[in-house]
This record gives structure tokens, sequence and C-alpha cells, in this order.
């Protein structure tokens, strides 16, 4: 079976904005594919490319050079007319909701069936039921400026998903959201993959929007894709400093230099981070059981572990005492099984 | 005021509102499709095309800055054609419906502008056609400030239409000059003010409580 998405080396040069800049290479080479029923997520600073890479799927922008490929159908093929019906069959929802102020919830999701050309009464059936799933029937007749962010958003989704795509792209959909409303609509998402079947394309520059939802992601850097597999993988090994960062922003395990002053300050010993991970089997209490092998004394004084795609992922850091014969040991016995990494002190 | 001239201003009322009503009618309709095109084909918008853009954008800017009391002089030759006259109300209207369709187009541009892409995207994305997103998305997206440009509108055309009147079109400024200005009798004139605010009181009201109406607020 093909690919839901498949990206050849796709590249998208803007040009200059002023007559003396420089040409923006928005999108640089990107191949890469997205299988039928992946959550994928596309994760990046602003201005990584991201959401143009985003809109050379469902053709909004054209490639510079490159092929798009959705559903089988090359889209760098097609004229302008005949996109439309391919950006039909697919969802897209935005950061700002981006719904019509002068139309009513049930008017903003009948949109894209007008636009498709359904009859009134199929056009009320699937509304209803849009509604349903979207869990707003009884805001049918309010306006966008009524409701909150998050139904906003909800309403953004049935609309999308109004003319059963396969295929849902969500471009920043959380952001404009707080941490509560985040959840929901993560949530709601995780349903239209897992009970509708509908492939989705998550854009975010959230780490937890990508851990939270994603079984594959991309890492995107100055409109190259730097990193991509299976979540954990990525995040678990991750091979780029950028990658690192996003990790560091989430789960906020490893301590940074002023931490790690007022750990030494604090803590005798030696100060080591061990990486957790599922693989290793290197849970805390084998860890504790390590140490007891070494005869070496650990004290845990920094660290988080949280579940990325339901797999531990994270770091402790330990302030190790005893003697450096043993400690140095231990250290070699657990770097053979993970991630170690010993603070030193530096010496001025 | 002289008894015998109250008939003379209640014409003068019926031609001033014919004259507006006319512009209003056929210029708004005109100005708003030239604002639509000039919105429309803006580099990067949705049928962007640099040369209609220009071409259109001059046609604006050379027209509209013409004082409209030499603009109805100097286009009488045009007016003669179409309508058969050189006075009269009927003489008035081919360059007040002229001017009208300028000046709403600026207006009609202006509020498209100000209105945000992303419902146009968002159109885009479900595979809406461009003139089915300037008849569903953008023109009842805008039509609140949309309302309130034609208001605005309305009141430019009394004013128009009154110096329509020196060169014998009828109406208010017709009668205010003819009765008041030529006879000494500031009585006169005044009365013609007070009418001229009131009839732009009330669309100004109007135009006001349509666009609450429609922005619902």
């Amino acid at each position: 079976m093909t690919a839901m998405v498949s990206l050849h080396d796709v590249t998208k040069v803007f040009a200059a904005s002023t007559a003396k800049g420089a040409p923006v290479h928005a999108v640089d080479g990107v191949s890469l594919d997205i299988e039928r029923g992946d959550v994928f997520g596309v994760i990046g600073w602003s201005g990584a490319g991201k959401s143009t890479l985003v809109r050379l799927i469902n053709a909004l922008e054209r490639p510079t050079s490159g092929r798009v490929v959705v559903d089988g159908v090359d889209l760098t093929e097609l004229s302008e007319r005949g996109l439309r019906p391919a950006r039909a069959g697919i969802g897209f929802i935005f950061q700002q909701f981006n719904l019509l102020r002068s139309r009513t919830v049930a008017g903003n999701i009948a949109y894209p069936l007008k636009v498709a050309g359904w009859s009134r009464e199929k056009r009320a059936a699937r509304v209803a039921e849009l509604l349903e799933f979207v869990g707003l029937s009884d805001k049918a007749r309010q306006y966008p400026d009524q409701l909150s962010g998050g139904q906003k958003q909800r309403v953004g989704i049935a609309r999308a998903l109004a003319t059963n795509p396969a295929l849902l792209l969500a471009d920043e959909a959380t952001s404009a959201l707080d941490p509560e409303t985040t959840k929901d609509v993560l949530d709601l998402l995780r349903r239209v993959n897992q009970e509708l079947g509908v492939t989705i394309v998550v854009i975010t520059h959230e780490m937890s929007v990508v851990s939270y939802l994603c079984n594959r992601v991309a890492v995107m850097e100055s409109g190259k894709v730097v990193e991509q597999g299976s979540v954990y993988d990525v995040f678990s090994r991750p091979e780029r400093d950028i990658t690192r960062r996003f990790i560091g922003s989430a789960l906020h395990d490893r301590p940074r230099a002023d931490v790690l002053a007022r750990l030494r300050q604090r803590h005798p010993g030696r100060i080591v981070t061990v990486a957790i991970r599922e693989s290793e089997g290197d849970s805390g209490v084998s860890l504790t059981e390590r140490l007891r092998a070494h005869q070496v004394d650990g004290a845990v004084v920094y660290g988080g572990i949280t579940e990325v795609g339901a797999r531990p992922l994270g770091s402790l850091t330990f302030a190790l005492t005893g003697d450096d014969a043993r400690i140095d040991a231990l250290l070699a016995d657990l770097g053979a099984h993970t991630e170690v990494v010993e603070h030193r002190e530096v010496t001025a | 005021m002289r008894d015998d001239l109250w008939p003379v201003l209640w014409t003068a009322i019926g031609e001033t509102l014919q004259m507006a009503v006319s512009a209003l009618v056929i210029g708004g309709i005109a100005g708003l499709l030239l604002g639509i095109a000039l919105y429309v084909t803006r580099p990067g918008n949705l049928l962007s095309n640099r040369p209609v853009f220009y071409v259109l954008n001059i046609l604006v800017n050379i027209v509209r800055p013409i004082p409209f009391i030499i603009f109805i002089t100097a286009i009488q030759p045009l007016t003669l054609a179409i309508t058969g006259v050189s006075i009269g109300i009927g003489a008035a209207i081919p360059a007040l419906a002229i001017m009208t369709t300028f000046g709403t187009s600026r207006i009609v541009e202006q509020n498209l502008v100000a209105m945000d892409p992303g419902v146009i995207e968002a159109a885009r994305a479900m595979g809406a056609g461009p003139l089915r997103i300037i008849a569903t998305v953008i023109v009842p997206e805008t039509l609140g400030p949309l309302i309130l440009g034609y208001t605005f509108l309305f009141v430019a055309i009394i004013d128009m239409t009154a110096m329509a009147g020196a060169i014998g079109a009828g109406g208010l400024g017709d009668f205010a000059l003819v009765y008041g200005y030529q006879r000494y009798d500031q009585a006169v004139t005044w009365t013609a003010v007070a009418v001229i605010v009131l009839l732009v009181q009330v669309a100004q009201f109007a135009g006001n409580w349509l666009a609450r109406r429609v922005l619902r607020r």
C-alpha cells in the first residue's frame, strides 16, 4: 500500500521581500513518507519552515521543485482548478481557527459540504453528526464570537472532517489554547485518528504535543528535516542539539548550569546524570541494585521521567559518594547500557 | 421663508433623494465590483495580477481627485451622449454615479484589506474557487464595515448633489443657490441646510443600525 503523503526532495523558495534581500528557502530538500493511520508530528521552532511544509501537502503553496504525492495523486502535476477536489479531500485546521464570523457554528461546518455540492438534507444530517462527534450539539446556532478558544477549535475540526477526508493537517492547532483546553483538543484529535482512521499531520513547536499524540516525528530546522523516525526512537536517542533542546523544553529533567552549581554546594560527591530509557531495562530499581553492587552511595538530586508513546523517557541526576575507583567502575557499568554524563567541576 | 417656496422645497428634496439614491445604487454596485477587483488582483492575493491591479489602481487615482464641480462639466459631452440632456437630474446622475463608483472602490478595497486573510486560506483549503470565495467569504465577512462605508458614501453623495445644483441639476443645492443665495434670503439657505443635516442624520442612523445588526453587537 502506498504512503498517504510522500514528499520527494521538495523545496520552496520565496522571492525576497525587499529588493536587496535574499530569497528565502522556507523548505529545503525535504523527503518524507507519512503512512496511513500515522499521527505524524513535525516539530520545529518558528521560522523552521514547518507551516510552509504543511501548506505544500494540500497545495496551498506550490513547491519550487520536487514532488508532492497525496493518496497516490501527484499534486504537483495538477492545475489550480484540478487541485480544488484534491484540497477538499484534505482537512486543515488552523492555529487561529479561521472560522467565518458571519456564519453560525452549523453554517461553518456546512460550508465545505456546500462547496462539495451536497444537498441541503444531506448537509443537515452530516452537520448534526459532526456536532455530536465534537460535543457541540447545543452550540449549532451560535456564532464563533460567542465561543471559547477550545470550542472554536472543535468547530474547526468538525469543519475539517465534514467531507470525510482521509488526511487531516493541523497547523499549530493548540498553540492558541491553554494547557487544559489543549489536552481536550489533543484527545479529540486522537479520537479522530483512532475511531475514524484519519491520518493526521501535526505541526507544532511543543514537544508535549508530539509526545502525547504522535507515533512518528520529523524535526525541522532551517527548512530541512534533520531527524525523523518513531517518536520514541528520535527522542530517546536524539542526534541533534535541536532535538535535545525540544526534549529538555518538555521534560526539564537535566540540570542547567546554575542548578548544577547549587547542587554542588548542597551535596558532596560526584554529580552524574543517567538517562532512563525503556529498552535498557534500567529502571530505578536496577539502578539502585547497581549502586549496591558497586558499593557506592547515591542520592537522587534532580531528574524527570515522562512517557513518550507509552514508554518511559527521562533522566535522573545522582550525587555519588564513596571510593573514586568504585564510582568509576559503576559509571563504566552504567555507561555500557545507557547514556551517562558526569558533571565535572570547572576549575578556574 | 415665503410660503409659496414650500412646494419648491418639497420638489427639491425629492430631486436630491432621486439623484443620491440613483448614484448610490449604480455607483455602489459598480464600486463594489471595482473595489473587489482591486483587492483580489493585488499582488499576492486571490487572483493576483500585477498589470490589471496597476491599471485599475492608476485609473482610480486619476479620477478620484478631480473636484466634482469640474468633473460634472468636463464629462458633459459624455452625459449628453448617454442621456440626451445636459441639464437637470438626468444630466447629473451619470457624473454622480461615476464619481461614486471610484469613491466606493477605495472604501471597499480598504475594508477588504483589513479583513483577516486566514478565512480566505481556510476556504481555499476546503476547495472553494475564487468566485465562490468572493461571494461567500469576502463580501459576507466584511458586510458590517461595508455598510458603514456606504453610509459614509451616502453623505458624500448628498454633498455632490448640492454641487450638481450649480449646473442646474435641481435638488436642494439648486434650491439654496437660486432662492437663497441669488435673492439674498438667508432663511431659504438655512432651511436647505437644515433639511440636508436631517437627511444625513437619518442616513447615518439607518447605516449604524444596519451595521450593528449585521455585526450582532
